[in-house]
């Protein structure tokens, strides 16, 4: 196992070096890094292997590694999730890949039944220090099959933790710290941003993040905390707890908008950063949730209820949940879907009425 | 009809289809034949070499490998010839299972503990397996391999104390009773979730390989839980990547009160289903603890040696019920235990020590004595830390303990909140918090 005794504070990126990564590239570093680190780090999943990966996030590793630490797998997800479990009760650390988000379900008893309840069922004699990565969300024309976002069935799990980046260099911390964790973790990484960070307008063309200040990456190792947020945008008039590729929709509405909302990236749903959370909301008055998934049950009700049960006596306006419709993911109709800046704008709009 | 659905335009000349649910031969009242079972006779089954790909014994996934005939003799080519020494510790854990069965299926009727599952007829699958494979061997049992912490001489008070959740359960009360969990004697946490453990072995064994340790995996699942998809994902697994594994499939006929057609058994064999994973597969008389002995070392071997996994299908019989928890009197016929045809797998082991001149009756009954006696001292101790019935052992804030290494904020705050209510309550157990 790794040595994790050190500072959870990242080092100040200009003391190490960096260079320009998209939010695959540093994922691929992330476990590059890892993999150097600890020898216990193993990856597999559908075609992660010889060929990288379809979306080529784990290009290069078994040419570096060799085949029996990063190898590709049957198109079994309760397989490969089964198998990691066992491969955690051997002592290993593995990171399996699960292709699309859409394809977890399989896989499910394995991480419901056996990965999130080993460590208490077995009073701590056995774990599973398992990282699930995993490509979510919608907004490539995915259709209902590659484009869900199911964080909202993890959170709901007692025992594992879920982690949702929105920039390459969260990604490669958070997943460095995700693998480092004892516990079983659920990585959703939100496939529309791999690129770049998207405003929600599907029209215009697509920004990469090279652009970005968070393109920038140290090369080496960092970590990020989890369960804690990061305020993207500080403000004052009303509080928008976001994540994933909605924090840079969100972001992109509240500029055009002239709004001075304090943005938050929740980074980690499962533990949540709640203190932050509380802080902002009891400043602003006003509360915005913005996700992607599905509304009824996802993530947003939780975060509306906690903030009601804590903030109910600041608030100056009803809590506000933006999120996908109750359907399946279209295809053809993704755009009216998703809930892009006319859907927040309105929000927006609603939850700013009277200020 | 059965054609009601179909417009009549599209009503076709053929004879309607039917659907076929498989029945049990007998129900209760009903008089039992099992003379429609096929028993080769032991001894006639072919060895093949442990390195033999394969492909070259797919019979043997049809046929049923016997070393012990009706004389009591060790009879043909899978005879593992073991000293008198390790027979007799081979029957002495066999005879201990079951008398700790019987004393913790009283436990359990006496309202001590909310739960029991016997392996009555079953001790030589796991007991005899235990003895082939190495101590250092990890196992992933599934619920009815109590044989195997028997056998590695794990402690009894140690089992007793996480059936009755006391105070000394090692598993700190949080696992249902008989859902063992034994890092130390190489026995994996038992889930309630049938057959996750099959893939979970694969992973270790491949881990284990992956590494270039010398160590192997083997795993256990019921004929009825063969049906699950992690069986077969596991089965895919470990052919592809060749893991050092062994499954075995407890054929034991019954699940709760689903006969093993509801598996599939009344088309082919479980051993059969290796054939169309490329792996090895053996059918084995689970009654007969030197067949079950040298099945295992001989699969032992291929998987140290590199040849990958192997299914062996152990053709036994579940003797009483599923758990405490169902009567096997309301599904199947009272007289199915007795006429099974592959008999008590103790009493087979003790005629083979008493045809080979090395145990008698005597020394058989003075041993049963001995035994429960043992269990009824182990339940003693046990009891000392307290039992199921007389209430909470564990202190509280122990529920919150071990959902994750560090707990976040919420649990702390629901663990604040559940002990602020028992306090407030006045329950009884809420003042030892």
């Amino acid at each position: 196992m790794s040595e994790t005794t050190e500072s959870s504070v990242m080092p100040a990126a200009d003391a190490e070096p960096s260079t320009r990564m998209n939010m695959i590239q540093a994922i691929n570093s992330a476990m590059d890094v890892m993999m150097g680190r600890d020898p216990d780090v193993i990856v597999m999943g559908e075609d992660v292997g010889y060929f990288g990966g379809v979306f080529r996030a784990t290009a290069g590793l078994q040419s570096k590694y060799g085949k029996t630490r990063v190898f590709d797998t049957p198109i079994s997800e309760c397989g490969i999730i089964g198998v990691a479990v066992g491969m955690g009760a051997y002592g290993l650390r593995p990171v399996p890949e699960i292709q699309f988000a859409d394809y977890i379900y399989p896989a499910l008893d394995q991480l419901v039944s056996e990965a999130a309840r080993l460590r208490y069922r077995s009073a701590g004699e056995f774990t599973a220090p398992i990282t699930v990565r995993s490509p979510f969300g919608g907004g490539i024309f995915g259709g209902q099959t590659h484009s869900q976002s199911p964080e909202g069935i993890f959170t709901h799990i007692s025992g594992v933790k879920t982690v949702i980046p929105s920039t390459p260099y969260d990604a490669k911390g958070l997943l460095i710290a995700a693998i480092e964790d004892n516990d079983p973790t659920i990585f959703f990484e939100p496939k529309r941003i791999y690129n770049g960070p998207f405003d929600g307008h599907w029209d215009k063309p697509t920004q990469n993040w090279s652009q970005h200040p968070a393109g920038e990456v140290p090369t080496g190792y960092y970590k990020i905390e989890l369960g804690k947020a990061k305020v993207v945008r500080p403000g004052e008039a009303l509080t928008v707890l976001v994540y994933g590729t909605m924090v840079h929709v969100a972001l992109a509405v509240m500029e055009e908008a002239g709004v001075d909302a304090e943005v938050i990236d929740l980074r980690t749903l499962v533990p949540l950063d709640i203190e932050t959370i509380e802080a902002s909301v009891k400043k602003t008055g006003r509360c915005m949730i913005v996700h992607e998934a599905t509304r009824t049950s996802g993530f947003g009700a939780e975060l509306s209820a906690l903030v009601q049960e804590r903030c109910f006596y600041h608030l100056e306006a009803p809590i506000e949940r933006v999120t996908g419709f109750d359907t399946p993911y279209p295809h053809s109709l993704e755009w009216a879907y998703f809930p892009g800046p006319v859907r927040i704008g309105e929000a927006l709009k609603k939850i700013m009425k009277d200020a | 009809m059965a054609t009601d659905r179909v417009p009549d335009h599209l009503k076709p000349n053929l004879a309607p289809l039917s659907l076929y649910v498989p029945e049990p031969k007998f129900r209760p009242g009903d008089a039992v034949d099992f003379t429609q079972v096929p028993i080769p006779p032991a001894g006639k089954a072919r060895r093949p070499d442990p390195a033999d790909a394969a492909d070259t014994f797919i019979d043997l996934a049809f046929d049923l490998v016997r070393v012990l005939d009706d004389e009591g003799q060790a009879v043909g080519p899978w005879n593992p010839r073991l000293s008198p020494d390790t027979l007799r510790a081979m029957l002495r854990s066999m005879a201990l299972v079951r008398a700790f069965d019987e004393r913790m299926f009283r436990a359990q009727r006496q309202g001590k503990t909310s739960f029991y599952m016997k392996c009555t007829g079953e001790e030589a699958v796991s007991v005899a397996a235990a003895h082939a494979l190495d101590y250092e061997d990890m196992c992933f049992p599934s619920y009815r391999q109590q044989g195997l912490l028997i056998a590695r001489g794990w402690s009894m008070v140690d089992m007793m104390n996480q059936i009755y959740s006391n105070t000394a359960d090692r598993l700190q009360g949080k696992q249902l009773p008989i859902m063992y969990s034994v890092k130390e004697a190489g026995f994996f946490s038992i889930s309630g979730n049938l057959t996750t453990q099959y893939p979970q072995a694969v992973g270790w064994a491949m881990a284990s390989a992956a590494k270039g340790d010398t160590r192997i995996a083997a795993t256990w699942c019921g004929d009825g839980s063969t049906a699950e998809g992690d069986f077969h994902s596991a089965c895919t697994f470990a052919s592809v990547y060749r893991a050092p594994v062994i499954f075995n499939v407890v054929n034991n006929q019954w699940a709760i009160s689903s006969f093993s057609g509801f598996a599939g058994a009344e088309s082919t064999t479980f051993a059969a289903r290796a054939v169309g994973y490329g792996i090895a597969g053996l059918r084995v008389d689970g009654n007969d603890a030197l067949a079950v002995y040298a099945a295992t070392l001989w699969a032992a071997e291929r998987a140290r040696t590199n040849q990958g996994p192997t299914l062996i299908e152990h053709f036994t019989y579940r003797a009483e019920g599923h758990s405490t928890s169902d009567d096997p009197g309301q599904y199947r016929s009272a007289g199915e235990p007795t006429a099974w045809p592959l008999g008590d797998p103790i009493k087979r082991l003790k005629d083979h020590l008493i045809a080979l001149g090395e145990w008698d009756e005597e020394r058989h009954a003075a041993q049963d004595k001995e035994l429960a006696e043992q269990v009824k001292a182990a339940q003693k101790q046990a009891e000392t830390n307290g039992v199921l019935g007389h209430g909470l052992h564990q202190p509280l804030d122990t529920l919150f303990d071990g959902v994750f290494e560090e707990m976040p904020w919420h649990l702390r705050e629901q663990q604040a909140q559940m002990i602020a209510e028992e306090t407030a309550s006045g329950r009884p157990w809420a003042r030892k918090a």
